[in-house]
């Protein structure tokens, strides 16, 4: 038994032929992961040293401190508006846009300003946004909503303008063909074929948005994000835990109802 | 506009009735079609086909059959020529006035290209899209008047245990009888079928052509109809229109259509075996 490959017989070009260039890619990868390292001081001892730091600051947590429910109810309750509001001003944005962006349906002056404003709004990380929208319309929720807004939009109109433009135009044609209007098309023969996955995008988003409305307060944007912020800066380790454990329940129920949504709408 | 209005008016009074057929007679002149410049698909096709019966149009592959039969609804627009209906040239219009046309015109498909995710109630209802506000259509606030004719139709073709089905959950003769009743929603004055039974297998294409055959000569609608199947060519058309490099090649009756013609359609003579 021989692990070498068998020779291709004479005359007959290799049936799998290798890949210089790509061998020396990952080759070239594996000796910068090495180098980084090295300068930014990624060491044993020193991940050795964090750890006997971790293992205090999880002492200090526990138990989890049952103390200020007032903040922590106002908090989350707080977050979850901000997330629910983003959401729903989010997708109401995206459809347009996405739909304007979808480069089968739409002209090319149309679809690529589209597309280069949704680039734009994927073009930051939610909290550089929301640190923007903190400085332009102050501290509050305000400035988180918007920053979510503004997520939202860049990830779902991106996604719906794909999934449009993944549609069958056949069925698009035969709906043309009755002499149908523009918008009567859009919701007789496009929106049937996307409204399964739109449904999916969106829940995707309103589960990220739930996250993500839990940091846009460390920031100044509102939310839980403020007090959990606040409870770091005062040492009350064993609240920080209360406040994550209580961030967990959400996104978990968060999850539970976004798969029952997306199992209605298939 | 007011003789497109008056043109229209004529037209819905008159759908259905014997004696209107003048109104749906179509006349093409000099029709080209180039998707790319200087290669002609379709080289000045003059045609006129009769208010009533069909005319089955055969020929090789990559002809034009398909591109000829778009270009009436313009699914596909025509480079230069015209095309006649209802005194109006159907190539010139745009916007609105085209989509009143396209009202009047119904079409099927080879692969049905019914809305999948749609019911077949729904599918039946896209053929009154054209009379319909978006919002209306949205909340599926249709016609009951064409509702209700859905539900006939649907009887008539055989399906109607099927009408909140979806229409992917329908096999290939099924959504045919889907794709023809929707075309028989619009009340066309013209029926364009563009390779209808080209996906099915022998017995169901029969039983489509019949069903086709059976309804537009129920409501006198005239069919122009692109078919691969010479046979099923013979045997439902009062009329065959062979095309071949883009040209017409033949035009006559089915009877007249000789071993000769084919040669001269299809090229070659060993498959007529």
């Amino acid at each position: 038994m021989s692990i070498v490959p068998a020779a291709p017989a004479a005359g007959r070009p290799n049936p799998f032929p290798v890949s210089w260039t790509t061998r020396a890619a990952w080759l070239g990868l594996a000796i910068y992961s090495v180098y980084a390292a090295s300068l930014l001081d990624v060491t044993w001892e020193r991940f050795v040293f964090g750890l006997g730091n971790g293992a205090r600051f999880i002492g200090r947590m526990l138990p989890p401190a049952f103390t200020h429910m007032d903040l922590l109810w106002k908090g989350l309750a707080e977050s979850l508006e901000i997330a629910i509001i983003a959401t729903v001003f989010g997708i109401v944005l995206s459809l347009p846009v996405g739909l304007a962006a979808s480069r089968n349906l739409m002209p090319i002056w149309v679809s690529w300003p589209a597309r280069a404003f949704i680039a734009l709004c994927r073009s930051f990380h939610p909290v550089i946004v929301a640190i923007l929208f903190v400085k332009a319309v102050g501290f509050g929720a305000i400035a988180g909503i918007l920053a979510l807004i503004v997520a939202s939009v860049g990830f779902i109109a991106k996604l719906f303008a794909e999934a449009i433009e993944e549609i069958s135009l056949k069925q698009v044609e035969a709906v043309r063909a009755t002499g149908a209007s523009f918008m009567n098309v859009i919701f007789m023969a496009v929106v049937p074929q996307v409204l399964a996955r739109f449904t999916g995008f969106a829940t995707y988003q309103l589960d990220s948005n739930l996250r993500n409305s839990t940091m846009v307060g460390i920031v100044g944007g509102g939310g839980i994000g403020s007090t959990l912020f606040t409870a770091f800066q005062k040492f009350d380790y064993d609240f920080v835990l209360t406040i994550l454990l209580a961030i967990i329940a959400i996104i978990f129920v968060g999850e539970i109802l976004a798969g029952w949504v997306r199992k209605t709408f298939q | 506009m007011t003789a497109i209005g008056a043109m229209t008016g004529a037209a819905a009074n008159g759908s259905g009735q014997a004696g209107m057929t003048g109104t749906r007679s179509l006349s093409i002149r000099g029709l080209t079609k180039e998707y790319v410049r200087g290669k002609p698909v379709l080289r000045g096709i003059s045609l006129d086909i009769a208010g009533q019966g069909i005319t089955a149009i055969i020929g090789p592959s990559g002809t034009g059959k398909s591109t000829l039969i778009r270009c009436i609804n313009r699914l596909v627009e025509p480079t230069a020529g015209e095309i006649w209906f209802q005194g109006m040239d159907l190539a010139r219009l745009r916007g609105r006035s085209l989509r009143e046309a396209r009202r009047r015109i119904g079409m099927v498909f080879q692969e049905y290209n019914l809305v999948e995710r749609l019911s077949v109630m729904e599918n039946l209802l896209c053929g009154r899209l054209g009379y319909i506000s978006p919002v209306r259509a949205w909340l599926r606030r249709f016609d009951p008047a064409d509702i209700e004719r859905a539900f006939e139709l649907l009887d008539i073709v055989g399906l109607g245990a099927f009408a909140t089905q979806r229409a992917d959950a329908l096999s290939g003769g099924q959504r045919q009888r889907v794709g023809i009743a929707r075309a028989v929603m619009q009340r066309p004055d013209l029926l364009l079928a563009d390779e209808p039974t080209s996906s099915l297998d022998p017995k169901t294409s029969v039983e489509i052509m019949e069903l086709m055959a059976g309804l537009t000569a129920q409501h006198d609608i005239p069919v122009i109809l692109n078919i691969h199947n010479v046979e099923l060519a013979k045997r439902f058309a009062a009329r065959i229109v062979g095309m071949a490099g883009g040209h017409v090649v033949f035009d006559g009756l089915p009877a007249d259509l000789r071993d000769d013609h084919l040669k001269q359609i299809y090229g070659g003579e060993g498959w007529l075996e």
